[in-house]
């Protein structure tokens, strides 16, 4: 069979199990909807929670990120798995003891507010949108480069297969659905990446193959790729560039914006007992340390094929792949000199991303439009190549490629699905239910988070197919106002009982107004602003530490001038620090 | 809740506190002391073929981010009932 047909194959028999389970696990009551009836095994849920976490970007475009940013990728390997330590001690388990259905709901609760909710609310379907947009282009994109259709097409079948399964299982289809494209998602990674490692290091454990030698060559893989990278003008692979401030604060804002990511938090709702959301907390970071520290290793031999095989390399003698790849779109050589032969250094070969003329050049090369740069440098590498290309360059079968197609679509639909669930839920529980029309029924209620998922799906797809130019930019967003608004105030109100409404409304508004218009003004306002101009050399995307810290400032300075929370404010926060009693907090 | 068994909470909840800061201690080490931090320093060091704070900033602190969490469970475990709190 043709690698295409396989493609079809492995991609369509997929979706055929996510959909048969959405069947099977079809919700019947908002409690199944929003929580699935808080019946999810620790396990399972932890796989949930890892594939509705491992996103299109982790998937595929991550290692790319490392291979090019060497120690300056450890940002996100740190960042994106140390929030589930906090996660597990300072949120999940209280949150399950509280027992109810959505962030906005505790935080409405806990600081007996209805104001306090709204705020929450808001940020909430801020955070998911944002983070949506991403994953719906992440769809097409990967639909439009294995399936042979264009990139809204892609689009389209993608927001069906979501709709059809997030509208009728809630987080109960939801949740089994995650399972399976969690198995899918790590099968797809780990296969490709153990034989890049025999083929590099002799051992097939990608985690051990990166501290061990390059077969033949008597160099470990990171000494091998100091050393190629210093003959090419390139800073050290395991040292960085960015400064440690920044490291630091991009490192714990990412940390702590995982900890008050609404989709993460919610699913840990969705546990029996306090006992099993800890657990999942667990096997959560578990099963994302498989592909977490994977990856590195990925980017470590991808880098490694690269630099061996690609620079002072005449284009007739270079490897297939970079020529299936450059046909692709994802590579492009400009042949500046005209000696026939691939330069690759430091810096850009030329402004923005390739447009291709329908040219060829001397060489045989795809002719660009794009203005040159001055550097001596002719060669642009997408990211993504780092995962795409890897099992043609390890010379692998087409079933592999057609288990990475099918493997990307797995991360990018769940966690597409995730965030779509927490919008409706924000929208039907926490401003239907609770504030427009408190005696809605059950089963109105029900319908109204089904159009709510339907329409927001509708809206996540519009994102998708017209993509805002700001995608990039935004994710930076996601993270920042996530750790300065959701983290500190959840954890205030777990771990003072002396937290009240006017503290915890004082320090979301500081964090999220800091923290929104640092962004806004060096992304958008003044983008071209470098480290010498940031405050104490922070860049935008650690700026949310800084508004974390405002925000647990603002809130103790305002808490102490105004009226203590209510008794039975403060007996609540008592009952949520004891596990006991959880189980009867369901159904209310 | 009866006087001894709200001592019982109070009791429990400081245990709680003092595992917990122990905890979030290791993890600010292992991430943003090693891999950030002192990782200059550490680099000199050579583990299994990787500089070592490279290895920590990696897959060091990932690792050590794992076991910290069922450790807690663990401890949580004990705790809830060492102080008669657990679930039934």
């Amino acid at each position: 069979m043709d690698t295409q047909t396989l493609i079809y194959l492995f991609v369509g028999a997929s979706f055929a199990l996510y959909i048969g389970i959405a069947i099977w696990t079809r919700a019947g009551s908002t409690s199944e909807y929003y929580v699935a009836s808080k019946g999810v095994h620790p396990v399972l849920n932890g796989m949930a929670t890892g594939a509705d976490w491992m996103s299109a970007a982790s998937f595929i475009s991550m290692a790319g990120i490392i291979a090019f940013a060497g120690y300056d990728g450890s940002v996100y390997l740190m960042g994106w798995t140390g929030g589930y330590v906090l996660l597990a001690m300072c949120l999940a388990p209280y949150l399950r003891k509280f027992g109810k259905f959505t962030v906005p709901e505790f935080v409405g609760a806990r600081y007996y507010s209805q104001t306090a909710r709204v705020v929450a609310v808001i940020c909430v379907i801020f955070i998911s949108f944002t983070y949506v947009a991403g994953q719906m282009r992440g769809v097409g994109i990967v639909f439009s480069r294995y399936l042979e259709v264009d990139i809204n097409t892609g689009v389209m079948i993608g927001m069906a297969i979501v709709f059809f399964y997030s509208v009728l299982g809630g987080m109960k289809g939801i949740t089994y659905t995650q399972v399976a494209q969690y198995c899918v998602m790590i099968f797809a990674y780990m296969v490709p990446a153990i034989f890049i490692s025999m083929m590099v290091t002799g051992n097939p454990i990608p985690q051990l193959g990166f501290g061990s030698e390059v077969s033949g060559t008597g160099q470990s893989v990171l000494e091998r790729l100091n050393g190629l990278g210093a003959e090419l003008g390139f800073t050290p692979y395991t040292d960085g560039s960015k400064s440690t401030t920044d490291i630091f604060f991009i490192t714990m804002a990412l940390m702590v914006g995982t900890a008050g990511l609404p989709h993460v938090i919610v699913r840990f709702f969705t546990t029996p007992t306090v006992r099993d959301a800890r657990k999942s907390a667990g096997y959560a970071l578990l099963f994302i340390a498989v592909l977490y520290t994977t990856a590195p290793a990925v980017a470590a031999f991808a880098r490694t094929n690269l630099l061996t095989s690609v620079p002072n390399t005449s284009y007739e003698a270079v490897p297939a792949w970079f020529k299936t790849w450059e046909n692709a779109g994802l590579i492009a050589w400009m042949d500046k000199n005209s000696d026939g032969v691939i330069q690759y250094g430091p810096g850009a070969a030329f402004a923005g991303k390739p447009e291709f003329t329908a040219e060829r050049g001397a060489s045989g090369e795809r002719l660009l439009k794009n203005a040159p740069t001055p550097t001596t440098t002719e060669v642009y590498v997408d990211n993504d190549i780092m995962v795409l290309a890897n099992p043609e360059i390890a010379g692998l079968p087409g079933w592999v490629i057609a288990l990475i197609a099918a493997g990307g679509l797995a991360a990018a639909l769940s966690t597409a699905a995730g965030l779509l669930l927490v919008i409706s839920t924000s929208i039907s529980h926490d401003l239907l239910k609770s504030n427009l029309m408190p005696n809605i029924s059950e089963k109105k209620e029900l319908l109204a988070a089904r159009v709510a998922a339907g329409v927001a799906v509708v809206v996540a797809g519009l994102f998708g197919i017209y993509p805002p130019a700001f995608v990039a930019q935004v994710v930076a967003f996601a993270f920042g106002l996530a750790a300065a608004s959701f983290f500190p105030v959840i954890v205030m109100g777990i771990f003072s009982k002396k937290m009240n409404k006017e503290g915890a409304i004082a320090g979301m508004l500081v964090g999220l107004i800091f923290t929104f218009s640092y962004i806004v003004y060096y992304k958008f306002i003044n983008p071209t602003a470098g480290p010498n101009e940031w405050w104490f050399g922070i860049s935008p995307e650690g700026i949310g530490t800084l508004g974390m810290i405002f925000n647990f400032i603002a809130a103790v300075v305002v808490s102490k001038f105004t009226a203590a929370p209510p008794e039975h404010i403060q007996h609540l926060v008592e009952d949520i620090r004891v596990p006991r009693g959880a189980g009867a907090a369901i159904d209310h | 809740m009866s006087a001894s068994k709200q001592e019982a909470a109070t009791a429990y909840w400081k245990e709680n506190l003092r595992w917990m800061l122990i905890l979030l201690v290791i993890w600010f080490v292992v991430s943003f002391g090693f891999g950030v931090l002192l990782v200059d320093q550490l680099n000199a060091i050579q583990f299994f073929g990787f500089p070592l704070g490279f290895w920590f900033a990696q897959q060091g602190s990932i690792y050590v981010f794992v076991l910290e969490i069922f450790f807690y469970v663990w401890k949580m475990n004990q705790l809830d009932r060492k102080y008669d709190v657990h679930e039934e």
